[in-house]
């Protein structure tokens, strides 16, 4: 047990779980990992490279990749808009690599050094085309620990960048950690070729997984990588069947992470209220839970350690006795909006929104939940109301009742 | 006199749209990728063949040579190697080598980028690989023009010409790729031109020996937009064009023949020279990092454990 810092866990993780490359470019609230990394990686027989910046920390992470190391990157959010377009390349040359970005307020420069969750859809999104994205966040120093490694494991078993989104506030706050996980390699590794090297070699001809088998660099086998469309043969390609045959393999096999990251859930049993929270704010929320408890509201929490793939199904099953759902986050409503999409109307939805660069506190959130349960229509869950400053304005359906979600500014 | 003759082969090819391959090299292409996309009268299948050529002298296959380019024509030219070839995104091939040699210092890492690729939206990893001294050899095909998008400006366009962007004639200023990279510290630099592939041929043949980062510069013609536009002719005529420029007077090039400089009638495009215009010796990323055979071995000595304990007080 080790008291450290959530940005020093992360190293922690990926030095455990065998990444041996790192480079990155300084910025708050994430420069510690790289620092961590720094110290750590020549002891490892790794390499730490401080790059020019995230576009080439990124790409210098990629070909490292793809020489066949466990390569990292970190940054927060103005390098993360940066990184985007790599971490398309990434996934469409299917190489295995961990991108974390430790979110602080924005658009733009923002604020540093303030916690957001403000990152979360452009985790998703942020690259051009269509893209799947899998992304893990952590509600504390030890789950950074964890899922980093993880993280490592998702990368490597897929071949795609996975994506770790934490707040300033975990990346900073230190905490006692157990850093030794029972079995850091519960995943099955990167995939190896299972064909011989030769002219009819095919890179790009996926497993049973919809996993590509590509070798590394320089270990006997010759074929082209490229950020192009491409058939199984990696050579660019423009072939409509192949292009769609392409991108819905590569959807379908970050899907599995549904099955592999678990949500934590806490009194969801007979919970009729249900919080989901995620980062920090799943911590508050599930204190937020036991004083709802305390005043007799059977109150529960469903908290995602996976962001992307949204663990649809999952997620319904979990909400289907809800009659009141309240997203919190740190920004205007972005989780909020897959929540809406998953319960279909099922659930009176009551986001609490907060984006300023404040962290949402217990009694904001225990506050938020009374103040809703007195508003009129909440005795008829099937009236769903949606409100709010944000995405959620004027969004109510015919003959529900308006209700006005708090955001905090 | 040889010289003559091969480079009269080259001029052929090239105004056939085709890649000139005979004998050895012949091994070395990736067949399966053919045909090329390379227009006819482009320079840069000229540059392929005389890569190759030299590449079949030194390996009897490319399993541990690294091919890392960028977007636009040039870089498109590595997908006729049958090597390990990285095809990357716009300008970012110098990063991607960067993190690969470093993985695997075992691999010969030859970075294949242009003008548009890697002086203006790569300008920046550029001249930090330079100045790291990166064991790369990154050659950047110079058409001083935007090929692939459709003619467009480039940062090496040479004031006055024309092209899709720049209708009235060019306004900016071109950089000069080889004072660039031997300003940010590459320890080899060097020009050369389609027009001589046997010059090419000995310079990266140099550039391939060189430890540290290698920057060789390889003037190549568009002649369907570049030298359409601007009349410049065919490619032969654009090829001929070359013989304006000079050689250096670096000691080096007593090895490559002199050429009448040709007096065209495009004045716009300056007389540069060529030849190994720069050579030094310093660390390289490799040696400052500690990396032998893959492993750092900066722990050994104990420097690390002194610099943490400073560091942490």
């Amino acid at each position: 047990m080790r008291l450290i810092q959530g940005n020093e866990a992360c190293a922690e993780g990926a030095i455990a779980a065998g990444c041996r490359f790192f480079a990155g470019y300084p910025i708050s609230p994430s420069s510690e990992i790289a620092e961590a990394m720094a110290r750590m990686l020549p002891r490892h027989g790794g390499v730490f490279l401080q790059a020019e910046d995230e576009l080439a920390s990124l790409g210098a992470v990629l070909g490292a990749a793809l020489g066949g190391t466990k390569a990292m990157t970190a940054t927060s959010g103005p390098g993360f808009s940066l990184m985007q377009e790599h971490i398309g390349y990434g996934y469409l040359a299917e190489i295995p690599c961990v991108v974390v970005d430790v979110m602080r307020g924005g658009p733009s420069t923002g604020l540093p050094t303030q916690p957001s969750q403000g990152d979360v859809m452009q985790a998703q999104w942020g690259s051009h085309g269509d893209r799947a994205a899998v992304v893990l966040a952590p509600v504390g120093v030890q789950e950074v620990y964890d899922l980093t490694i993880q993280a490592f494991g998702l990368s490597e078993t897929l071949r795609m960048p996975v994506t770790l989104l934490f707040d300033e506030v975990v990346g900073h706050m230190r905490e006692g950690v157990d850093l030794a996980m029972d079995d850091p390699m519960t995943f099955g590794g990167r995939p190896r070729p299972s064909q011989p090297a030769g002219p009819s070699f095919r890179p790009y001809k996926a497993n049973a997984a919809g996993v590509a088998e590509l070798p590394d660099f320089g270990r006997g086998y010759r074929f082209h990588v490229t950020g192009l469309m491409h058939d199984e043969r990696g050579f660019p390609t423009t072939d409509t069947s192949v292009v769609a045959a392409l991108l819905e393999r590569l959807e379908n096999k970050a899907q599995a992470a549904k099955e592999l990251v678990t949500p934590e859930t806490y009194l969801m049993d007979d919970a009729t209220l249900v919080l989901v929270a995620y980062g920090i704010t799943g911590r508050t929320a599930k204190a937020a839970v036991d004083a709802l408890r305390s005043r007799g509201i059977r109150a529960g929490l469903w908290r995602p350690r996976l962001l992307w793939p949204v663990q649809d199904e999952m997620l319904r099953g979990a909400l289907q006795n809800a009659e009141m759902v309240v997203v919190a986050e740190m920004n205007r409503g972005q989780w909020a909006r897959e929540v809406e999409r998953v319960t279909t109307g099922s659930a009176i939805l009551r986001p609490l929104l907060v984006a300023g660069g404040a962290t949402i506190t217990t009694e904001e959130m225990v506050g938020h939940v009374l103040d809703a349960l007195e508003a009129p229509g909440i005795a008829s869950p099937d009236r769903v109301s949606r409100g709010g400053t944000g995405p959620y304005a004027n969004r109510s359906s015919a003959g529900a009742v308006a209700l006005e979600s708090k955001v905090v500014e | 006199m040889s010289t003559v003759m091969d480079t009269d082969t080259a001029v052929h090819g090239a105004a056939g749209g085709s890649v000139a391959i005979t004998g050895k090299e012949k091994r070395l292409l990736r067949h399966a990728m053919m045909p090329h996309m390379l227009c006819p009268g482009c320079g840069h299948g000229i540059v392929l063949d005389a890569m190759l050529s030299v590449l079949s002298e030194r390996y009897e296959d490319l399993d541990n040579v690294a091919f890392v380019a960028g977007i636009g024509c040039s870089s498109r030219i590595i997908g006729y190697i049958d090597a390990c070839t990285l095809h990357t995104a716009h300008g970012r091939p110098l990063s991607f080598a960067t993190g690969l040699k470093l993985a695997r210092p075992d691999l010969t890492v030859v970075v294949i980028t242009g003008d548009g690729d890697g002086l203006s939206i790569g300008g920046n990893h550029l001249i930090h690989a330079a100045r790291r001294n990166v064991d790369l050899t990154c050659v950047l095909l110079n058409n001083e023009i935007y090929g692939m998008t459709g003619g467009q400006a480039a940062p090496t366009t040479v004031l006055g010409a024309y092209t899709s962007t720049t209708p009235l004639g060019n306004t900016q200023h071109p950089f000069d790729a080889a004072e660039l990279a031997k300003a940010a510290g590459a320890t080899f630099v060097a020009r050369s031109q389609s027009y001589r592939p046997q010059v090419f041929g000995e310079l990266f043949s140099q550039a391939l020996d060189h430890v540290g980062f290698s920057f060789l510069e390889v003037m190549s013609d568009c002649t369907e937009y570049f030298g359409r536009t601007n009349r410049f002719g065919e490619g032969a005529d654009m090829l001929m064009g070359q013989a304006r420029y000079e050689p250096s007077i670096d000691a080096d090039l007593a090895r490559i023949p002199t050429v009448e400089p040709v007096t065209i009638k495009q004045p716009v495009r300056p007389v540069l020279p060529i030849g190994v215009l720069h050579r030094s010796s310093r660390l390289t990323l490799e040696e400052t990092l500690g990396i032998e055979g893959g492993r750092s071995s900066g722990v050994a000595d104990g420097k690390l454990d002194d610099a943490v304990q400073r560091m942490d007080g």
